[in-house]
């Protein structure tokens, strides 16, 4: 019970701190519109209006991926500057635990973006989302929140030692856009690259609020999403314990 | 000669020390990769959505992501000198204003063509571009037009930088406009005619045109009016941009907040 307070409290604190942040929040909605924008008017050229909508749902969930890239990277690295970073690496609790509640709140900036695509759809291109199965919808948005914060976190983790981590995790944006099916359909990619989306919890996500919002069956899409999202949690504790560990040996925590 | 060698030596001591952060570490993920990336991105929306073809949009991405470095670098050229607590003394010193500011372009510019330059070549060997060869050296010269027509929007970013904190968020709002407005992806001809309005008149937009006619065999003499365009267009956006650093250091130095945003 401590540790999910602990999870839930961090992930308050983060989530609010981020929403005040005018380039993790503010930029954070607008980018996926931006895209968004140029893909609808790309899908209305090519005159299919199921295309549209496909379009429509892709780049909604695409806001989340770009909150969750755009800041997980950078997340440990504001930490060091703020000069808490040591404090938290300190703290009695595992550091996992601290970092775990930025990833989730990284990704839940992206329910923002999510809500602004689709707003934004309607208001100006008069894209019409029907979702089939609304509670089925609902379900599938929190496991691919959960699953992409999860990966966020192991971005995070992953990322401790290296001074310019925003750059590899904006470097991650366009790649996980390409490869999840957000825009693209899987089968119009090489086939050596499928075995890299279905690595990735977006790609099981996305399927999941398509599958969802279309009326087929997104259960095994969200249960892939979840496993995937624990199996990140668990990569990103070893991977925590490793990089401490490092960091200690060679008192480099704060890269100065 | 004093002011050749503010714009020169000046520029180039500037770039270096503002953009010192620019390490392999950064530039290859922000300028080699995410570049490479965002053409491949869009070249497989437009076979998704069945329009265009590939080299319309690697064209047309590579030659809009050029505004990366000319956007960020240039404010940061500028604006970063006050981050750094500099700004006052280049304020006071007696260096005449237009070699002091547009020397810093220089070095931007010749980054943002190496930018734009090889995110098209290296796409066009991965997706087996028909791009002759006889048609790079004419491609260059455009991108050198459409980066310096770029640059200039930067300087007004940069004037901007000088009075706002937030010039990350307004440089990406602005590649993001961009990106919508330039026809990087989309032709012209199917936005609305208050965006056609809009395109024509910002950087990138007759560059980009000139740039893919050019690729399908056009010579330079065929699309002079469209270079003589975003030239024009570079050359406005630079003196509004170059009045607009002189306005803000002469509002600082009147409100005494130099230092200050």
């Amino acid at each position: 019970m401590r540790t999910l307070r602990l999870i839930g409290l961090g992930w308050l604190f983060q989530f609010k701190q981020m929403s005040r942040s005018s380039f993790d929040s503010f930029l954070a909605i607008l980018w996926p519109i931006f895209f968004g924008t140029v893909a609808f008017f790309m899908f209305q050229q090519g005159g299919d209006p199921d295309a549209l909508i496909y379009a429509g749902l892709g780049a909604a969930v695409m806001g989340i991926w770009t909150a969750t890239s755009m800041a997980a990277g950078t997340s440990l690295q504001r930490e060091r500057w703020l000069g808490t970073l040591e404090l938290l690496v300190a703290a009695p609790q595992h550091f996992s635990l601290i970092i775990l509640p930025v990833g989730l709140a990284t990704s839940t900036i992206g329910v923002y973006c999510m809500v602004a695509t689709i707003l934004w759809g309607r208001l100006v291109f008069g894209i019409e989302l029907t979702i089939e199965q609304p509670l089925l919808f609902a379900l599938a948005i929190p496991a691919t929140l959960l699953s992409v914060g999860a990966l966020g976190f192991l971005i995070a983790v992953a990322f401790a030692r290296y001074r310019h981590a925003w750059a590899l995790g904006s470097m991650s944006e366009y790649p996980v856009w390409l490869i999840c099916g957000f825009l693209v359909p899987l089968t119009l990619l090489p086939d050596w690259v499928r075995p890299i989306s279905w690595l990735l919890a977006p790609t099981w996500g996305m399927n999941a609020i398509r599958d969802a919002a279309t009326g087929a069956a997104p259960l095994a899409d969200i249960a892939m999403c979840l496993l995937l999202g624990a199996a990140y949690v668990v990569i990103g504790v070893l991977v925590t314990d490793r990089v401490l560990h490092a960091a200690r040996a060679r008192a480099s925590l704060s890269l100065t | 000669m004093t002011s050749l060698r503010i714009f020169f030596i000046g520029g180039i001591t500037a770039y270096r020390g503002l953009i010192n952060w620019l390490s392999p570490w950064i530039f290859v993920p922000s300028l080699i990769v995410v570049p490479i990336f965002q053409i491949l991105l869009f070249v497989f929306i437009g076979r998704s959505a069945g329009v265009q073809n590939d080299e319309f949009f690697a064209i047309g991405n590579a030659v809009q992501y050029a505004s990366v470095p000319c956007l960020f670098a240039m404010t940061n050229a500028i604006a970063g000198e006050r981050n750094q607590q500099t700004l006052a003394y280049i304020l006071v010193s007696p260096s005449p204003r237009l070699p002091l500011f547009l020397g810093r372009a220089l070095p931007v510019i010749l980054n943002a063509m190496f930018v734009a330059a090889f995110s098209l070549a290296v796409t066009a060997l991965i997706l087996r571009l028909d791009i002759p060869p006889s048609t790079w050296a004419p491609i260059a010269i455009v991108i050198v037009i459409s980066t310096f027509s770029c640059t200039g929007l930067g300087l007004i970013c940069a004037a901007v930088g000088l009075r706002v904190r937030e010039t990350a968020v307004l440089n990406n709002v602005i590649f993001g406009l961009l990106l919508i407005f330039t026809g990087a992806n989309v032709p012209i001809e199917e936005l609305p005619g208050w965006m056609q309005t809009v395109a024509n008149s910002i950087p990138l937009t007759h560059g980009i045109q000139a740039a893919r006619e050019v690729a399908q065999g056009a010579s330079l003499a065929d699309v002079d009016r469209l270079l003589a365009t975003e030239f024009l267009i570079g050359v406005v956006y630079t003196f509004v941009g170059y009045q607009a650093l002189r306005f803000m250091e002469h509002w600082s130095r009147k409100r005494a907040s130099i230092q200050i945003a």
